[in-house]
């Protein structure tokens, strides 16, 4: 008896997966299809094509040679069964939800999400008359109570931005899964290296692959990651897939196309109408730093763990919310979402309040100031002062951003420089508290 | 459920991409059961790619009997179809499936192939035992497609690595 032959490692994947050489030239790397349309063999072709009957390339708002590849290539990451790329992670929000809510419909998700996030759902998504139910993802009880007949799906982190809150996938997965709603988890911040979600039931994974998978701060991107595996004719919340769809003639795409529904759907419709398509420029980056993901995720927590370690002992720090560390609370959590490492963004918590932190963040010499995570170059950013400006006390507080909190995203440069730079930092911030 | 195939072990819960490669390379012609008429039917997407593929596909379907579809006289039956057939493709439900077995045993065919969401494992027990082979719960169109490269164009894990540079 022949064995099957064996599923490939991560590495390999993560260099090769969606990326055989190029059919027509024979290029090893994946090229840059920057074209906006593809010429049809002849006017059957073309109606094949439009009618969805055919696979083929028809226009690059739908889909784009080098954007599939990144496409596969995550999806392939992920354990997913087909993946639609975007211009970023909030259009990837958005065409997830796109897909199948509709005006008055309902869905429960953690409230402590990356801000941004927050006020899409919270805002923006009311005016498609979609009703975000924020609940605390400490206790997964919080999302079964919170459900109602018109929810359709739960929503959470794997790792939280910035707060490093880590839910209970499983237990979350269980309950979304009683009630006949999808489970989709943004992954983010932990990277598929690190956390794999569907593993633990997670039905769509979300991406900015702004951050850890493109990883050199240099390209935008999102990713809507669907596992294949939910029953959309389960029952009648998701009409949209088990339906006939009247744009294509009453085609019902769950009957058609089987567990390549929804990676069909996204493009076909979600990118044919919100239009949010990810630049061919962007996917071939992303497809570039993806390739040494493995390797820099290895240091990227190697490296926060050092720093965290390095904090959690210093006399300006009064807190570290790290789930590395062991006396954080969400520690057994990471151990068994995140065996490899709990992310390299986390926050601290600087003595001396407001004017400390800012004088932090304009102390430091190494660390970049700004509004991202996830580069390879290490950042940090004072919330209060910056992203979080807008708010009262009160409100910065209750999100995770009080005046004291610093966020970083430990990089990949020497651990000596990057822990030499906050020393430093740390004591102009000490001084003027002294003074 | 498994079979076996020529000192394989076929997994009916996951098909090597080597058993349906072999299927797909040795069938040319194909007779589809339960096919429709109508064009936006997921029977008529995947017999006009098929066709496009070079596969001769000939449609069965007894209240279409007689009219065309696709180029193709529909037949009201497998036992009415005058050519041979390689492989009967099932567009019907799983508890249509066993006299279909029973008569493409009959008619010689060498595949038994039953769509997205159709399966009868005892059916598929019997056309194994009569030395045929059997796909379950898959497309032909999508499981062509992925093994040809033209699914990854849609963003699909099609699970290939290769090294090597794909002939057009």
């Amino acid at each position: 008896m022949a064995e099957k032959p064996k599923t490939p490692g991560f590495e390999t994947l993560a260099i090769h997966a969606g990326a055989s050489p190029d059919p027509t030239t024979g290029a090893r790397s994946t090229p840059i299809y920057q074209t906006t349309a593809y010429v049809f063999d002849d006017v059957d072709h073309a109606a094949s094509l439009f009618n969805l009957q055919t696979y083929g390339y028809l226009y690059s708002r739908l889909t784009n040679p080098t954007v599939s590849v990144l496409e596969e290539r995550v999806a392939s990451l992920e354990g997913g069964r087909g993946a639609i790329a975007v211009a970023s992670g909030h259009a990837a929000q958005m065409l997830a939800f796109f897909s199948f809510m509709e005006p008055g419909d309902q869905f429960v998700t953690s409230n402590k999400l990356y801000g941004g996030s927050i006020t899409q759902f919270g805002r923006s998504f009311k005016k498609f008359g979609w009703d975000a139910i924020f609940v605390d993802p400490d206790d997964p009880e919080n999302f079964r109570r919170a459900l109602t007949p018109k929810c359709k799906a739960i929503f959470v982190e794997s790792l939280s931005n910035p707060t490093g809150v880590i839910v209970d996938l499983e237990a979350i997965a269980a309950i979304a899964h009683e009630a006949g709603c999808l489970f989709i988890v943004d992954n983010t911040m932990a990277s598929p290296y690190i956390c794999r979600p569907m593993r633990w039931g997670a039905d769509l994974v979300i991406h900015s692959t702004t951050k850890f998978l493109s990883g050199h701060g240099n390209a935008m991107g999102g990713m809507v990651v669907d596992s294949g595996r939910f029953d959309w004719a389960q029952n009648d919340k998701f009409k949209s897939l088990s339906e006939p769809e009247p744009a294509y003639h009453g085609l019902r795409f769950y009957e058609t196309f089987g567990d390549l529904a929804l990676t069909v759907h996204g493009h076909a419709v979600g990118l044919r109408d919100l239009g949010a398509t990810m630049a061919p420029l962007n996917a071939f980056l992303t497809i570039t730093g993806i390739e040494t993901l493995p390797l820099r995720m290895e240091r990227h927590v190697q490296n926060a763990q050092a720093v965290a370690e390095y904090l959690a002992g210093h006399p300006a720090v009064c807190w570290v919310a790290y789930a590395g560390l062991p006396q954080s609370k969400y520690h057994k959590l990471a151990q068994k979402y995140l065996p490899k490492g709990a992310g390299s963004v986390f926050t601290f918590g600087v003595k001396g309040g407001y004017q400390a932190g800012v004088t932090l963040v304009e102390g430091v010499e190494l660390f970049s100031h700004l509004a991202n995570v996830g580069d390879t170059r290490s950042l940090i950013i004072h919330p209060a002062s910056t992203t979080h400006r807008q708010l009262t006390e009160a409100q910065q507080i209750a999100a995770g951003a009080g005046p004291d909190v610093v966020r970083l995203s430990v990089g990949l440069e020497s651990i000596a420089d990057i822990i030499g730079d906050l020393e430093q930092g740390l004591e102009k911030a000490m001084r003027l508290r002294n003074a | 459920m498994r079979g076996l195939d020529e000192g394989w072990i076929v997994d009916h819960d996951d098909y090597s991409d080597q058993y349906l490669r072999e299927i797909l390379a040795s069938v040319r012609v194909i007779a589809m059961v339960g096919a429709s008429e109508h064009w936006n039917r997921p029977s008529y997407f995947a017999m006009k790619y098929l066709q496009d593929k070079g596969y001769r596909v000939i449609p069965v379907n007894p209240q279409a009997k007689g009219e065309e579809i696709l180029g193709e006289t529909v037949r009201p039956d497998l036992a009415a179809i005058p050519e041979k057939i390689d492989m009967v493709d099932i567009f019907r439900r799983a508890d249509a499936v066993p006299p279909l077995v029973d008569q493409a045993i009959a008619k010689g065919a060498k595949v038994v192939w039953m769509q997205l969401g159709v399966r009868h494992d005892a059916a598929a027990a019997k056309a194994e035992a009569a030395g045929l082979k059997v796909v379950m719960n898959r497309c032909p169109k999508i499981e062509y497609s992925r093994l040809h490269g033209e699914l990854a164009w849609s963003g699909v894990n099609t699970g290939i690595i290769s090294s090597k540079r794909r002939k057009l």
